[in-house]
């Protein structure tokens, strides 16, 4: 390859790059950030959609470059040159991607395992996903930190909820403050999405499934199903509200007095 | 390879009965008359069944209608749709020792058009078989996706009730994977695969004459499934939903079972041509890749397929015999059909992917004038997919509950696996690379997939990372991947294929011009239509939804009114097919100048391929090399000797 074509394949590499760079940073992609977690897993999406970027303008300026360049005239036809490969750089093409995702497990693992701590003092907040609403239980204050085995859904009854527990058709949060969730279902499987906290878990009946979710703003967000649950699957959406310790305390003694 | 001396003599002494005469000919003879009969007999047989056990055992009601349906019209009566066809003929007479005639050709090849519609055992007629029927079942499940696409252009509901719209979409989805993608590559390979090896035909043509007319019958039984509401969880039919789904789900699980019954019978058929029945001198490494590709691709159905018949039979069994795989209540645990599921079902998007791959080999190389770069590794990368392929299921349950730990492995597979798929994107372009590019309508599909593969392959890349996939999993993120990689995928090779072998096929040429209208609207409308969903999934919108929130409306008209457009593309494409099969030009034997085996007869192929059997002698990619030839033929057998020693 020439410098003058690989000065012309740098600078559509650079255009294709710079409208794919566009697109990524005007174009609103993810909802605005309120959880620690959803920080990891944001920092996730932006290493990988550089990395993306970067193979997306290398491989789309030489396609361009070389459709442009290498097309045949009207009345051409002659054969090209037999070039069968080059092992440099098929070594080049493998080793390089290699690296490449690599970096991406290594980024995605730490991050993952960060997400997926369960961090001590830890609030446990309880989860039951049914066609087609979600209840949430507060276990009581007592019975929230323990592991003596204490649940407000019993898996095995199907579900009822404990008398102790306070229950709610949303999820309410405190500011600041590591939440694990515990997730179950009563009948078919549903899935816990709040796209402003990143993160999602499916609800199983039958299981136990756990996820951390730490707030770090307050707000009024979408809680919603994300795995077909039946006829009302759209329509199993509530909201997560997040507020300061505070009127978190204060909701929350509100509910077990009533 | 070995050239079969029929003990020709022996078969003669033996005279099989004389064919009967007049109106018992029509009634008793393999055909549709025959097979209307013998459906309604068959079924008669299943409803009798089920009653009689019922009536013995004491059972109510005798009459129980979900268990005559399921024995009698999903099992029984297909059954004898296919022995009155004929498909069964010859076994069946050789089972009950009555006089065969190995040497009777008069079921093969095609005199008219009726004799498209009969049990034939021509791999050429079978592929024009399979690919006409598998247009239909993609027509009729582009026909659900503008449905789909009609509820959700406005947010709230407003066209179709929530059952009507679970079952649009999953009968979209099932019918464009099991009776468009995978049947629609095999029969593709189907016509051109025993051409390439220099083989006469399959090794079992009367197995491939079977395997093609189970697909009819699945792709009834799925789109017949509006009849019997219940087939609305999805393609996944994920437990305990489906179970607690009304009756039809049933026919989703049988269908399945018709559909990868085929899917299995043909990869075993295409493995064993392609080991035994390859010309003098087709070495493996002398194949070209569309046969590797089929190779790798026949021996993931003929693994990954029994597995997915494993969970469908499950679901069923929970349902109608009272099982409890998922049970939970019972003991049953709804994880295990996730696993079980996507054991086949990832490699199932490999399925949908391999054959095409060999596609874009074939037409990327000849339309370039150039060898296909690196030809081994892309030989190998195909194996490597295929052993990979076999290691990634999980990442489809990254936020299912399974063990936490098991998704690392699963991710380190997932993205390993893009670097043999991003060897063949760079081969591909290294081909064309120097090249003499001939943008005719077979190579602008190619290169359409190449570009559509790249953002594809990207945003699986994205879904691979844990992270990500917990923020998109189950979002139109994921919906906007699976298009880009088996729409912008799947679905350009195959039309990159119809057109790259339409010539040969037909014998006709088909309109360039409109073959490229074709590409260039179905190019942007695909693009309008998808790129947009990767944006509202990010932002929150999840897929499987029939109402969704307001702030996702602009994007959604827009998409729908782009699927629109994407709909009317392809008829512009059955236009031409049509008025050209019908008054195309006649094509020539070799228009593309290609140097592979199916090439070198005429267009189309005489009836059993070759005149005689090809020498083949060398590389089928050696565009530019002076004198360089594939195969040849006894005349010109001495002289080609020399040029390969030289």
């Amino acid at each position: 390859m020439r410098a003058g074509s690989l000065i012309r394949v740098l600078l559509v590499a650079l255009l294709l790059a710079a409208i794919a760079t566009a697109v990524a940073i005007f174009v609103p992609w993810l909802p605005d950030n309120a959880s620690e977690e959803g920080a990891r897993i944001d920092f996730v999406f932006w290493f990988v959609v550089a990395i993306c970027i970067a193979i997306f303008s290398v491989v789309a300026s030489l396609s361009v470059y070389s459709l442009v360049k290498f097309r045949a005239k009207p009345d051409d036809d002659s054969d090209g040159p037999p070039v069968h490969g080059n092992t440099g750089i098929e070594i080049a093409w493998t080793a390089i991607p290699l690296l490449l995702v690599l970096s991406m497990i290594v980024v995605s693992s730490v991050a993952l395992a960060k997400n997926d701590r369960d961090p001590p003092g830890s609030m446990r907040v309880e989860i039951l996903g049914q066609q087609f609403a979600w209840t949430v239980a507060y276990p009581p204050p007592g019975a929230a930190q323990d592991t003596d085995g204490f649940i407000c859904f019993n898996p095995q009854s199907g579900g009822d909820v404990d008398k102790r527990c306070k229950s709610s058709p949303i999820l309410v949060l405190p500011l600041d403050r590591h939440v694990r969730l515990h997730l179950t279902a009563r009948d078919v499987i549903h899935s816990f999405w709040v796209p402003e906290f990143r993160q999602k878990q499916d609800a199983v009946p039958g299981l136990q499934t756990e996820i951390t979710v730490t707030p770090t703003r307050t707000g009024n967000f979408p809680f919603i199903c994300t795995e077909l649950c039946g006829l009302g699957h759209a329509l199993m959406r509530s909201r997560a509200i997040v507020m300061s310790q505070s009127d978190f305390n204060a909701w929350l003694r509100r509910g077990v007095r009533r | 390879m070995t050239t079969t001396v029929d003990d020709h003599a022996e078969h003669e002494a033996l005279v099989a009965s004389p064919p009967p005469s007049g109106w018992r000919r029509y009634l008793l003879g393999p055909g549709w008359i025959r097979a209307a009969w013998m459906t309604a007999l068959f079924f008669g047989l299943g409803l009798g069944l089920v009653v009689g056990i019922r009536w013995l055992a004491g059972w109510d009601p005798i009459f129980f209608w979900e268990a005559i349906i399921t024995v009698a019209a999903l099992v029984a009566a297909p059954v004898g749709f296919l022995a009155g066809l004929g498909a069964f003929d010859y076994w069946v007479a050789w089972a009950l020792g009555q006089p065969t005639k190995p040497e009777d050709h008069s079921g093969h090849g095609a005199r008219s058009w009726t004799d498209y519609f009969r049990i034939n055992t021509d791999h050429k007629v079978i592929g024009i078989q399979y690919v006409t029927t598998t247009i239909f079942f993609f027509l009729a499940g582009g026909l659900l996706a503008m449905l789909v696409r009609a509820e959700l252009a406005r947010p709230e509901a407003n066209f179709v009730d929530p059952q009507t719209y679970n079952q649009l979409f999953s009968v979209h989805a099932s019918l464009m994977i099991f009776l468009f993608v995978i049947p629609a590559f095999a029969g593709l390979a189907n016509f051109v695969l025993p051409l390439m090896i220099g083989a006469p035909d399959m090794a079992f043509p009367k197995l491939n004459a079977l395997s093609y007319w189970l697909l009819p019958i699945a792709g009834i039984m799925m789109l017949s499934s509006f009849f019997f509401p219940g087939f609305g969880a999805g393609w996944t039919n994920y437990v305990p939903l489906s179970v607690d789904e009304p009756y039809g789900n049933v026919f989703f699980s049988m269908a399945v079972q018709w559909a990868g019954a085929s899917s299995i019978m043909t990869a075993l058929n295409f493995l064993v041509t392609i080991i035994t029945m390859r010309a003098p001198g087709m070495t493996f490494w002398r194949m070209p890749l569309l046969v590797w590709a089929n190779f790798t691709t026949s021996l993931l159905v003929v693994i990954a397929t029994p597995f997915i018949a494993g969970s469908q039979f499950f679901v069923m069994f929970d349902r109608v015999l009272h099982t409890n795989f998922f049970e939970v209540g019972e003991g049953g645990y709804p994880l295990g059909y996730q696993h079980i599921f996507w054991f086949y079902s990832h490699p199932a998007v490999y399925i949908m992917i391999l054959p095409g791959f060999g596609i874009a080999s074939e037409v990327i190389s000849t339309m370039s004038r150039k060898p296909i770069f690196g030809y081994r590794l892309m030989a190998l990368s195909l194996v490597a997919i295929l052993i990979l392929g076999f290691s990634v299921w999980a990442h489809h349950m990254f936020v299912a509950g399974m063990a936490t730990w098991l998704r690392i492995p699963m991710m380190i597979t997932t993205l390993l696996i893009a670097v043999p798929t991003g060897i063949k994107v760079f081969s591909w372009l290294a081909t064309t690379w120097e090249g003499r590019i001939n943008f005719s309508t077979p190579m602008l599909w190619a290169l359409g997939f190449v570009s559509q593969f790249v953002i594809g392959g990207l945003s699986g890349i994205m879904l691979g990372a844990v992270p990500i996939d917990i923020h998109v999993s189950d979002t139109y993120f994921i919906v906007a991947h699976i298009h880009y990689v088996l729409l912008g995928g799947s679905l350009f090779l195959i039309f990159a294929g119809i057109y790259y072998w339409f010539p040969k096929m037909t014998g006709r040429m088909f309109n360039e011009r409109l073959g490229k209208l074709h590409f260039w609207l179905t190019f942007l409308a695909f693009n309008a239509t998808f790129f947009p969903m990767h944006i509202i999934g990010v932002q929150g919108m999840p897929r499987r939804v029939y109402t969704y929130d307001p702030q996702f409306g602009n994007w959604n008209l827009f998409i729908s009114i782009s699927s629109f457009v994407l709909g009317v593309s392809f008829l512009i494409f059955v236009y031409n097919m049509i008025v050209s099969w019908a008054r195309g030009a006649r094509a020539p034997a070799n228009p593309w100048r290609g140097m592979t085996l199916e090439w070198q007869v005429s267009s189309p192929p005489p009836l059993f391929n070759f005149d005689e059997i090809p020498q083949v002698v060398g590389s089928p990619y050696e565009y530019g090399v002076p004198g360089a030839r594939h195969a040849v033929f006894n005349g010109d057998r001495e002289a080609a000797r020399e040029e390969v020693r030289a």
